[in-house]
């Protein structure tokens, strides 16, 4: 059997772990960023395809990129002036605009916002028969040639791919490579990938764009990639490089067609690229609206913004609670009320700290004035009460009015202090003035204010209020720590001041 | 030195409110039987019970339409003592030490009238000082004839004495006397002169006034190492009593000394505060485990007040 002590360090460290878990996840598997102020790159893409009239009903198809390797899709809109428009439902998704009939060139364009969070690779796929294309005899010759010398110096299908475009660059000496360029015909497809299939190493081509900051009528390009028997590698067919590049926007996986245009001429796909610094929160905001993390969402940024806002504001409590907890039982200031610190503090968030400081000191000294009037009256208590509260609103209205009036405007809002608040303070503090004095007042008085002060300070750091927001499960971290702050038994801070006679060498 | 070192504290085993509320109080002290000692009244009927001396109850106020009648029920009495049977702290008590007049003559020496003690009533009925601010009941209790060989100990009133007893075993003892910088308040934190009482002898051990060693009472000039306080077996014995009476493991016991009966229980508290630690210039923790092993000996009530006059007595 555990001693309740015990218990509760199981059951404070579970949830401490279980926050910062939660979290650390989330910053390193979700890209979630861990400090405020962290900017991601977010490119924004827009696709213009434009073509002249033709005969009979336009009907244009384009395949849509699914955010593969490691890229994310942030948002998409689609503009289609006048054509019937239509998302099928198949992988991958291809979006068509169709129309009955056209007189004058016309452009669609779909723009898309993108990030790419983490360097992935292309996901895994199955690794295709190999179809090695006809050739002529005399290309034939060629590439077994080809292959021959390539194989010689390679020993992976990595390194020979590798190899074979070097050798095929586009300047190249290579006899061989000279005679294919010069005898090859479109229809045949890419001689890179007509080489691998006679290879024997399956092969394919990545569509996408290359990503330049502030460039328009970028068109799409193409990456190499092959199977080596276990995975797929990708390859840049300018270089030889292996690897994804990352200013590569992958938009495509195989040979098909990305447009595909009927009914209409001289149609083109055209893009234009722009590189934004977004800040990571927004872009996980829209990230949350794009469903990304529909099963293991955890984030207020799945909820409407309006109700956003108020969690902003209720995950901000427990930091309040723990600087009270903290406050109360190591430090020892003593408050009236425990949690009457935490309402302060939050009407101060609203408030800005010093003109709420300023009018709290002002309601509370004008309201126990008016309180002390009011005990020469010799009122039941409950009416007493609710006559403070009456003048404290009325002191409110006065007090907004008179601001009003002269033109500042931060007073009016007085409004945001719960008036229940105020009015149970006057009575506390008038109560506590009668019998104990007004030392005691200021001291409780003051450690309240303090730890309002203390716990606002906390509440509006932006490291703080960032952290409560992304990751709410630190909620159950302060949990567990203000679990295991109620079994603290050691000293107060202001314990050590009161006995410090008792601690002294007097004996 | 403005603060004290932790580990000099802990080594002379002073208790701090986190540990005192976790380890004593959460732990010997079920909520359940709080009430009894939180409501004054229900302390004296068991009190009675058991026959522990306590203060005469002349009457008691419930409801506010019985306020009016208030002055007819003290018709009788010249000196009484009016408090919330719910009241924290010592709050809203209000003491008449004799009359002049229509008049009623407050211990401070002050004159008020009858409104004024219907008001006091009121507010006490109102549940102005009672925990929580629940609605109270006002009890009138008879004015305690004070043994005079402690009157010079004291500025107004008389003190009374604060026993600390843990397991039935009475652990720390003071004596807390008034002073005119505390308001005629028995608060230490308000200046008033805790005096450290010897659990062997009932005699002083040392005096404390503001966190400072005091050889007399600054407003009446007593020198407290004369000080004996007498009947002390029974004021143990008392303090003792009340551990098995509410089932209390650690409790606070106030009680004064009569003219004519001797030791009377004032109040119960089940959070007695540490400032006794402070009269006595020495820790409670040691005394507490000490405490704990006597009563895990013996059950026996008069064996554990005797096995702690041996263990806590100072040796003088």
């Amino acid at each position: 059997m555990l001693t309740s002590r015990a218990k509760i360090e199981l059951i404070a460290g579970l949830l401490i772990l279980a926050g910062v878990g939660l979290m650390l996840y989330k910053v390193f598997a979700l890209g979630f960023p861990l400090l405020p102020g962290e900017y991601r790159d977010v490119w924004t893409i827009e696709s213009k395809i434009s073509f002249s009239p033709g005969e009979g009903p336009v009907d244009a198809e384009l395949t849509l990129p699914g955010g593969t390797g490691g890229w994310v899709v942030l948002d998409e809109h689609f503009a289609s002036s006048g054509f019937g428009f239509t998302i099928g439902d198949e992988t991958p998704r291809r979006a068509s605009w169709t129309r009955q009939s056209l007189d004058r060139p016309a452009s669609l364009y779909y723009k898309i916002q993108a990030y790419r969070p983490s360097d992935d690779e292309l996901p895994d796929r199955p690794a295709p028969a190999i179809d090695p294309p006809l050739l002529t005899a005399d290309q034939e010759v060629a590439v077994v040639r080809l292959i021959e010398v390539v194989g010689e110096q390679s020993s992976s299908p990595e390194r020979f791919t590798s190899l074979l475009l070097t050798l095929m660059a586009p300047r190249s000496d290579h006899p061989d490579v000279r005679y294919l360029r010069s005898a090859w015909d479109e229809e045949s497809g890419d001689i890179v990938l007509a080489v691998l299939a006679h290879a024997g190493i399956p092969a394919a081509e990545v569509r996408g764009i290359r990503l330049e900051d502030g460039r328009r009528r970028q068109h799409l390009s193409s990456l190499l990639e092959i199977h080596n028997g276990d995975h797929w590698v990708t390859f840049d067919p300018r270089t030889g490089e292996q690897g994804l590049p990352g200013d590569f926007f992958v938009w495509q996986r195989g040979s098909g067609t990305v447009l595909d245009v009927s009914g209409a001429r001289r149609s083109r796909l055209e893009f234009a690229l722009v590189s934004n610094s977004l800040p990571a929160r927004a872009v996980v905001a829209m990230e949350q609206r794009s469903g990304r993390y529909a099963l293991l969402d955890f984030s207020i940024y799945a909820l409407p913004v309006e109700q956003q806002g108020v969690f902003k504001g209720l995950l901000l409590i427990p930091v309040a609670a723990l600087v009270v907890v903290i406050m109360r039982l190591l430090v020892g200031v003593s408050t009236s009320g425990t949690f009457m610190p935490i309402l302060i503090a939050i009407a101060f968030i609203q408030t800005t700290l010093f003109v709420g400081l300023a009018i709290f000191l002002g309601l509370v000294a004008a309201g126990l004035w008016i309180r002390s009037w009011l005990s020469h009256m010799n009122l039941l208590l409950v009416s007493r009460i609710s006559a403070v509260v009456i003048v404290v609103i009325f002191l409110m209205a006065a007090l907004a009015l008179a601001s009003y009036r002269l033109g500042i405007d931060q007073v009016l809002s007085v409004t945001f202090f719960p008036v229940v608040i105020l009015a149970w303070t006057i009575e506390r503090m008038s109560i506590l003035w009668e019998e104990e004095g007004p030392r005691e007042v200021l001291v409780q008085g003051g450690g309240s204010l303090l730890v309002a002060v203390l716990a606002y300070l906390a509440m509006s750091n932006r490291l703080v209020s960032h952290l409560t927001f992304n990751f709410p499960e630190l909620t159950l971290t302060l949990l567990g720590v203000i679990l295991l702050l109620g079994k603290y038994t050691g000293y107060r801070l202001t314990e050590l001041y009161r006995f410090r006679a008792v601690g002294g060498d007097q004996q | 030195m403005i603060i004290a070192r932790p580990s000099l504290l802990r080594r002379r085993g002073v208790l701090g409110m986190n540990e005192r509320n976790i380890g004593f109080i959460g732990e010997h002290n079920p909520r359940k039987n709080y009430s009894l000692v939180d409501n004054k009244l229900e302390t004296k009927s068991a009190a009675r019970a058991r026959q522990i001396p306590v203060p005469g109850l002349y009457g008691v106020v419930q409801y506010q339409h019985q306020v009016s009648d208030v002055e007819i029920l003290l018709q009788p009495y010249d000196g009484f003592v009016i408090k919330p049977a719910q009241g924290s702290g010592g709050k809203g008590i209000l003491v008449i030490v004799g009359r002049h007049g229509d008049r009623f003559i407050k211990s401070s020496g002050e004159e008020v009238d009858g409104a004024y003690v219907r008001r006091h009533v009121s507010n006490i009925l109102a549940g102005l000082h009672s925990l929580g601010g629940r609605n109270d009941t006002a009890m009138i209790e008879a004015l305690i004839d004070f043994d005079p060989c402690l009157a010079g100990y004291s500025h107004q009133g008389v003190p009374d004495i604060r026993v600390i007893a843990y397991l039935g075993v009475p652990v720390m003892a003071m004596m807390r006397c008034a002073t005119e910088a505390s308001d005629g308040k028995a608060n230490l934190h308000q200046g008033a002169v805790g005096v450290g009482i010897d659990i062997a002898s009932g005699c002083s051990v040392r005096a404390v006034q503001h966190n400072r060693l005091v050889d007399s009472h600054p407003d009446t000039g007593a020198v407290f190492a004369q000080l004996q306080v007498p009947h002390w077996e029974r004021v143990l014995d008392l303090a003792a009593s009340c551990v098995e009476m509410t089932g209390l493991g650690y409790l606070g016991a106030d009680i004064v000394l009569d003219r004519d009966h001797g030791p009377v229980l004032l109040e119960l508290n089940a959070r007695p505060g540490l400032a006794i630690q402070v009269a006595n210039q020495a820790g409670l923790r040691h005394r507490l485990a000490t405490a704990r092993t006597i009563a895990e000996q013996t059950a026996d009530h008069d064996q554990k007040i005797e096995l702690a006059r041996q263990h806590f007595g100072s040796p003088a």
